[in-house]
């Protein structure tokens, strides 16, 4: 009951987010220079002048603004996401289009960079001011430093060009016409260097965090106690202190999934896959704000339907938030 | 013991320094080093590293100087990452600090506020954003500070709440000082250590959000940065590796030094706080 109360009141909060964002993005459109009706048709003084008119007329921009603000909310609120006129149909059959590739490449690096990521960062508080220890947190310092796209790129170089292991473009292969079990290889295949380099960043900041709270937790007086007891190290790190390092990362890291489908539109740029960030970066190009505002609006829905589920996780796992709450 | 003493026994953060020293007087100094600028084509395009002298980069796509690109990107990443901290402590030192202090309403409604903008993927709201106010040096640098502000105000307002418990500030209300005297005079100087710390791993995340937004093509079309140099470089990777390879070094490069410096000026200013991560 508890928990339905909690999400019921997540739900409330992510639809005031949400109308909240559809506002911001009405006032990005009008804060754009140049006329907001030739903005929305995304050729700013190449659209004929019928089309303009028309424009106009549905977004309601020749009444006051309130009304305008209305128009606009009433629309994001019915799906409506308006109309690429660019790419000749509704931004949100784009969007919806390519959002399989994109949950499939944000999902795969999330769940390598956080399993790696606490992984190595047990590792590393396990063998704390050693070699292995300062070795594992300057790699992290270092991937924590490298731009995602770069990463992107130079895994390309190495893996795809140089030694062509995996394929570096693409979310199958053009023409092979595979089915069934074959395709899915084909498409893991395809995805092994898009969701490792999404992912590295974010293994580095799961490592140190995972590192940061073992560390913690070790001072904890029940350690002591576990300790005391006689308990073997290995005992105490996995059941004692592991099972409470965990809820702080956990949560952290469901929090930055956000950034995770920013990083995304750098990655799918890199390596030409299928999702809604390479649709931003093709509309950044083609100057199509519709669909930029779309993937803008659906990536923050992302996130926020991301952070209820965590939070639901969360509670599942942690009795004491149950009882406390 | 000393400030530097407590900076300098960490030897990462040495290195950083070192490293960051670097940068800065390569940035200063580009004009000096290539008076032409970035842009002019001084020799055919894709040439490697190290076959023609005075090219120890080689050239791009259009024949320009990798290595002037280079030390002319530095300034940019610099100035951008310098710029955008500022403006985004200059929204979140105030709102956090107002928040922390007065409570109330204004701190529920300066959260909400807060969490809004923590809520939306940042990278996203960073591209639309420079997308919607045309690229230029402000609109990149804008939305940075943009997006980069939550942390700050929460961070503030988290310092703000525990220092105005102490005794001296109850001392100062007694003596009949002001609010806002209390919150500037008496407060706030005692929040300086950990947002110093944060500015300075600020300025690395925004030298990475700007070369990002530089690499998609929202650069200032006017001026070199490391991000366009990879960016134009993409469609190439396969035959001049070079070309993507050294600009991302230098950012790489750049912002592990701001990194380094920042844990170092952690352990500086928070001794208590570092020895908690590191026994």
């Amino acid at each position: 009951m508890n928990i339905a109360g909690a999400v019921l009141g997540r739900l409330i909060k992510a639809v005031l987010t949400l109308l909240a964002i559809a506002v911001l993005n009405f006032f990005l459109i009008h804060a754009a220079p140049g006329d907001p009706a030739a903005v929305l048709a995304g050729e700013a003084g190449a659209a004929d002048e019928q089309m303009i008119a028309d424009l106009r007329a549905q977004f309601g921009l020749d009444q006051p603004f309130y009304i305008q603000l209305w128009t606009y909310v009433r629309n994001v609120l019915t799906l409506d996401l308006g109309y690429s006129f660019r790419q000749g149909a509704p931004v949100l059959e784009l969007i919806l289009d390519r959002l399989p590739a994109t949950l499939i490449l944000t999902m795969s690096a999330f769940g390598i960079s956080l399993t790696c990521g606490i992984m190595l960062g047990v590792a590393a508080s396990a063998r704390v001011g050693k070699l292995a220890d300062s070795l594992l947190t300057g790699f992290a310092l270092i991937f924590y430093a490298t731009p995602l796209y770069w990463a992107a790129l130079m895994a390309v170089l190495v893996f795809s060009v140089q030694l062509g292991w995996l394929p570096g473009f693409g979310y199958e292969t053009v023409g092979a016409d595979y089915s069934g079990f074959q395709r899915v290889g084909d498409i893991l295949a395809h995805l092994v260097l898009p969701a490792l380099t999404l992912g590295l960043f974010f293994m580095a900041v799961y490592m140190r965090m995972t590192r940061a709270s073992m560390l913690e937790v070790a001072q904890q007086d029940f350690v002591k106690t576990a300790r005391a007891k006689g308990l073997s190290p290995a005992v105490i790190r996995r059941r004692h202190i592991l099972r409470n390092a965990l809820l702080p990362v956990v949560t952290l890291a469901g929090l930055q999934a956000g950034q995770l489908i920013g990083g995304a539109v750098l990655t799918e740029t890199v390596f030409a896959w299928p999702g809604i960030g390479r649709l931003m970066f093709e509309s950044l190009a083609a100057r199509d704000y519709n669909t930029i505002l779309g993937v803008f609006l659906v990536s923050a829905a992302m996130v926020i339907l991301f952070n209820i589920v965590t939070d639901i996780v969360y509670r599942l796992i942690d009795p004491r938030i149950r009882h406390s709450a | 013991m000393s400030f530097w003493k407590r900076f300098a026994r960490n030897r990462g953060a040495v290195l950083g320094l070192v490293l960051l020293l670097a940068v800065i007087v390569i940035a200063l100094i580009a004009p000096m080093l290539y008076p032409r600028g970035p842009w002019p084509m001084v020799q055919r395009p894709f040439l490697a590293p190290y076959t023609v002298d005075g090219l120890p980069l080689g050239t791009d796509t259009l024949g320009r100087n990798v290595a002037a690109g280079l030390v002319y990107g530095a300034q940019v990443s610099l100035l951008v990452g310098l710029i955008s901290t500022v403006m985004a402590l200059l929204i979140g030192v105030p709102l956090g600090a107002a928040a922390g202090f007065y409570g109330g309403w204004l701190d529920e409604g300066a959260m909400r506020f807060t969490e809004f903008f923590q809520t939306i993927p940042n990278f996203a709201l960073a591209i639309v954003l420079v997308a919607i106010l045309e690229p230029s040096l402000t609109s990149i640098t804008l939305s940075i500070a943009i997006v980069s502000w939550p942390p700050v105000a929460r961070l503030v307002r988290a310092e703000v709440m525990s220092v105005s418990k102490r005794e001296y500030v109850d001392a100062a209300r007694l003596a009949g000082l002001s609010n806002l005297r209390i919150l500037v005079g008496q407060v706030l100087p005692n929040t300086v250590s950990p947002i110093i710390v944060m500015a300075s791993l600020m300025v690395a995340t925004a030298i990475l959000l700007e070369s990002s937004l530089s690499f998609l093509g929202l650069g200032d079309p006017n001026i070199m940065s490391w991000g366009y140099q990879i960016g134009a470089a993409r469609t190439v990777i396969r035959s001049a590796w070079w070309l993507s390879f050294f600009p991302g070094l230098a950012i790489v490069l750049t912002v592990l030094a701001l990194n380094l410096i920042g844990e170092g000026l952690n352990d500086a200013l928070n001794p208590h706080l570092s020895r908690k991560g590191r026994t």
